[in-house]
This record gives C-alpha cells, sequence and structure tokens, in this order.
C-alpha cells in the first residue's frame, strides 16, 4: 500500500506529510515535559516557601523513613488488587453469559445496559454508595425494619467501602473488555474440541479460558491503573480512616504546597504501575481486544 | 420463543449482577426527588424541590457551563486535530500518543500543576481545558486511527488523481468519509471531560466545573441536591452517548458489508 501511495503524484505543499506533528508535540509539551518536571522537582527542595533546585535523595529518604507514607502506598496497592480480583470474578461470568448464552441480537443490548451506569457522574458514583451503605442507608433501614439487625451496621468509612466502590465500576469495564474478547473467539474452536471428545468444563479451561486472557488482563491492567490513582472514590467513602497514595499526595499540594514531597509520591506510584505493566506485558495486546 | 437466556443459573447471575451495578444509580435517581432535607429513607417525595434549588445556585449552573464550554470545544479540537491523515505510521509516534492512556490522571495533573509553578502561569480553566486534551487524544487517535483502512487510502488516492492537493483532500474527502469516527470521538471526549474531576480539580482556581463543585458540595454532607446535580450529570452523559451511538450506527450502515 505504502508504495502505492508513493507513486501518486503530490501537487503542493506536503501537508500530510505533517499531519502527525501537531499531535506529538502537544503529547510532548503538556505530556512529556510535565512528568520530567516532576521527576526534576522531586529531587529538589522547598526552602522558604520557594522551590529550590538542590539536586538531593533527601525527599526519598524522609518518603521511606516515614511509616505512613510507605503504608499509604502499600494501602494503595492492596486496596487495589482487592478490587482488580474481585471485579474479575465478578466481570468473567457475566461476560462470559453475555457472550454465550445470551442469544444473539439480544447482546448488543443486554450488554449497553450492563455498562450504562459507567456514565453516572464521577464524583456522584462512590457519593451514591453512601446513600446505599450509610448508617442510615438504604440496606440498613430495610434490615432494620425486616427486623434482621437491631444495630445499624457501619459498612461505609472502611476500606471495605473503597473496595466496593472501585468493585461496582470497575465490573462493569472488564465486562466489556472480557466480552470483546470472548466474541471474537472462534465458534469452530469449541466444536473441534467438542468433536474430539472434550466435556464442556475441558473446553472452558483449555480453550475458551486461555483464549480469553488478552482481555482479562487489558481489563485488569486499565483498572489497576485508574484505581490506584484515583483519589475521589477513597476519598468519598474510605472516610479518612486510612490514607492511600492519592490522598497523601493531594494533601501535600493542597494543604501544604509541597511540590516536591507530592513528586516523589507521584513517582512512586508511577514506579508500581510500570511494575505492573511489565509483570502483565506478555499478556497486554491491545488489538485483540 | 425461546427463553432470551438459556439457562436459570446464568440468568439468575445476570439479575443478580445487575441488581447490584443498578443498586446506587436507583438510589441516586429516586432520592433526588426527596421531599425533605436528608437523601435516605423514608422517601416523602416526589417533589422537584432540590431540582428547582440547584437551578437556582448560580456558581452551580456557571460551572455546568464551563464544563460545556471546555468539553465542547476541546472535543472538537482533539477529534479535528487526529484526523489528519498520517502516512508513514512508526510505531513510536503510535506509542507516544497512547502513552497518557497508562498514567493515573492525578499524575499527569500534578505534572501540569508543578509546571505551571515552574513557569509562574496560575491555575485557570484553560489549563484544565490543556489537562482534558492531554488524557483525551489517546482515545481520539485511537478511535479515528481504527477507521483509517484501505478504502480511505483508496479514496485519498481517487483524489489526488483527480488534482485535490493535501489540504483540499483533507477537508473535501478525507473529512467527510471519517465523519461518524469524527463524532463518536468528540461525544467520548465531551462525555469525559465533562465528567473528569481531579484535573479540573487541581488545575482550575475560581472557574471550576461541575465535578468540583459537587465534591465541593459533598463536605456539608449528604444532601438531595447532590443528587439532584448527579441525576442531571447522568442523564447528559447518557443522552450523549446515546446519541453517538445512534449517529454512529446511521452513518455506518450504508458503507458496511
Amino acid at each position: 500500500m505504502l508504495s502505492k501511495a508513493r507513486l501518486t503524484k503530490r501537487k503542493g505543499f506536503e501537508f500530510t506529510r505533517w499531519a502527525v506533528h501537531p499531535a506529538l508535540l502537544f503529547t510532548f509539551l503538556f505530556f512529556i515535559l510535565p512528568l520530567l518536571a516532576m521527576l526534576i522537582v522531586s529531587f529538589w527542595q522547598r526552602i522558604g516557601g520557594k522551590l529550590t533546585a538542590t539536586w538531593t535523595f533527601a525527599n526519598y529518604n524522609k518518603f521511606f523513613s516515614k511509616d505512613y507514607l510507605v503504608e499509604a502506598l502499600v494501602n494503595s496497592v492492596e486496596v487495589t488488587l482487592t478490587a482488580t480480583v474481585i471485579s474479575v470474578l465478578i466481570a468473567y461470568p457475566l461476560a462470559y453469559i453475555l457472550a454465550f448464552r445470551v442469544p444473539l441480537r439480544w447482546q448488543r443490548f443486554v450488554l449497553i445496559f450492563t455498562i450504562l451506569p459507567f456514565w453516572t457522574a464521577y464524583v456522584v458514583r462512590s457519593y451514591s454508595w453512601l446513600l446505599v451503605i450509610s448508617e442510615n442507608g438504604i440496606i440498613n433501614v430495610i434490615m432494620t425494619s425486616l427486623g434482621l439487625i437491631d444495630q445499624p451496621l457501619e459498612m461505609a468509612y472502611s476500606r471495605g467501602a473503597t473496595v466496593l466502590g472501585f468493585v461496582h465500576f470497575f465490573t462493569m469495564l472488564m465486562t466489556l473488555t472480557i466480552y470483546a474478547n470472548l466474541v471474537q473467539i472462534k465458534p469452530t474452536y469449541h466444536k473441534a474440541a467438542a468433536d474430539l471428545g472434550a466435556s464442556p468444563l475441558q473446553i472452558f479451561f483449555r480453550i475458551t479460558l486461555p483464549l480469553s486472557i488478552p482481555g482479562v488482563a487489558v481489563g485488569a491492567f486499565i483498572t489497576f491503573v485508574i484505581a490506584i490513582g484515583d483519589y475521589i472514590n477513597p476519598q468519598i467513602l474510605g472516610g479518612g480512616n486510612e490514607v492511600l497514595i492519592p490522598q497523601a499526595i493531594i494533601l501535600q499540594v493542597s494543604r501544604a504546597a509541597n511540590f516536591p514531597m507530592a513528586s516523589v509520591m507521584s513517582v512512586m506510584l508511577m514506579v508500581v504501575v510500570i511494575v505492573v505493566y511489565f509483570v502483565s506485558a506478555k499478556h497486554l495486546k491491545m488489538e485483540r481486544v | 420463543m425461546r427463553t432470551w437466556v438459556r439457562n436459570t443459573p446464568a440468568a439468575i447471575y445476570l439479575l443478580v449482577v445487575l441488581a447490584f451495578i443498578y443498586l446506587p444509580v436507583v438510589v441516586l435517581v429516586l432520592f433526588s426527588f426527596q421531599d425533605g432535607p436528608l437523601p435516605v429513607p423514608p422517601f416523602n417525595g416526589p417533589s422537584l424541590h432540590w431540582y428547582e434549588k440547584m437551578f437556582g445556585n448560580e456558581r452551580l449552573i456557571a460551572s455546568l457551563i464551563n464544563s460545556v464550554v471546555v468539553t465542547t470545544f476541546l472535543g472538537f479540537l482533539a477529534a479535528y486535530g487526529m484526523a489528519r491523515r498520517t502516512p508513514r505510521f512508526a510505531g513510536g509516534i503510535r506509542f507516544s500518543l497512547m502513552a497518557p492512556l497508562t498514567v493515573s490522571y492525578l499524575i499527569i495533573g500534578i505534572g501540569l500543576l508543578i509546571t505551571l509553578n515552574i513557569v509562574g502561569i496560575s491555575k485557570s480553566l484553560f489549563a484544565v481545558g490543556i489537562g482534558h486534551v492531554v488524557i483525551n487524544l489517546p482515545l481520539c487517535f485511537a478511535i479515528i486511527y481504527s477507521q483509517f483502512g484501505d478504502h480511505t487510502r483508496n479514496i485519498d488516492d481517487a483524489a489526488r488523481d483527480l488534482g485535490a492537493s493535501d489540504f483540499q483532500t483533507l477537508l473535501h474527502v478525507i473529512a467527510h468519509v471519517m465523519k461518524p469516527s469524527l463524532f463518536a470521538s468528540f461525544c467520548l471526549s465531551a462525555t469525559l471531560s465533562w465528567d473528569e474531576f481531579i484535573i479540573a480539580f487541581l488545575l482550575s482556581r475560581f472557574d471550576v466545573t461541575l465535578p468540583v463543585i459537587i465534591f465541593e458540595m459533598l463536605r456539608s454532607g449528604l444532601t438531595p441536591e447532590v443528587n439532584a446535580a448527579g441525576t442531571l450529570v447522568f442523564a447528559i452523559s447518557v443522552t450523549t452517548v446515546i446519541a453517538a451511538a445512534i449517529t454512529v450506527s446511521a452513518l455506518t450502515s450504508g458503507r458496511k458489508k
């Protein structure tokens, strides 16, 4: 194709040759440079309220010497991993049912219906869970009136609540990526396996599941990246009993205006994401989804 | 008629998960019509009181308009920027354009905040806009790029053979062929940026967007006004998404197969 396109005679200014450059320049100026600035500032210090180029590891030493900061990072990883695993466990059967149990002409409709709450306002999504699980929320009111419990259950403002908020959102996202992967598996594979005498369970574990790993991996990776950097959900549902790394970063920025420390924590967050990326890289085939 | 779900356990599972997914949405919308000060049971409604209050809240309405302006302008800008035909596609270019997808919005926001601070530019709605283009560009690029295929290239060649310049080809031919994906990426950017919180929170000062206002309202505790605002945001997002889906399928149905 390329050579054919080159044979075509061009006239005037070669506009298309420069077409990609604005986007690249934009990405460079407003994505690459800010990240570099962040990395650089993480070695600077704030002296007398002004950023000073000191080139020191002091901020990193401080990060690792403060237990609560390291703990915030550990908390974040734990919460995010829990949420990711639970979301996969809920989303996979759902995507499987959508792809193989729901008749073809209904699939699109049911899928769209399933992921519609994806578009509830992001800030409001966590808040609406508060309405469900808070002390005088709908679950406690119903259970009390049914006589199932005497005291309202304390569900909100906990790690469990944070995980719940994440699971709700990412179940939808992963249903989408896993479904997209499952429907690409050719039905002939299943037929061939069945003809060769495989049981339905064998077909699932030896054909369907291995072929659908890319969909799971992409969904899980996106979930991990978004969840570990999310401020709103732990802030609203977690309720300050434990601090996750995004909350710690925002605290440094808004209360103390301590950009070097915020940079250090952001760098640590990125390091975690990069590690996760390399761990899952061999399964991440974006074009399959 | 065959049952639409072929076996019962599957149907039950589907219904249970759907109930889980819809539970907070239903509670949110229901209690936006609450007649009383708290968005929790018992339900005394229905009442439009909180919607009236919301539309009387000038800061809220101003922020709503800010959101719409930023998103419309930027969604269009991002979509248009990526509509350009890019002939020699090195993997590296693709990688750099897609890279922002793998970085948390929080980090992109902090990076931009630090950059503004170093350069000495104050926070503004414009800065929020820049941040939103950074996060929307990869998605717009991916959507539009995936629609470029042999047929677009042939049409492109045909236009050139008939004597069109590069610019004419782009404006009169390719932009027309790509209309569905341009529209889809516009709608996607618009809904994403409409709803984005952390970058707007970090980079805006006085002209805040709707999600930031809602977050500030949350600090004063549960109030049905937040329900009303949330319901409104949801309604607008869903309308945009559905409009996009219908338009895209209408525009592409004639072409495919």
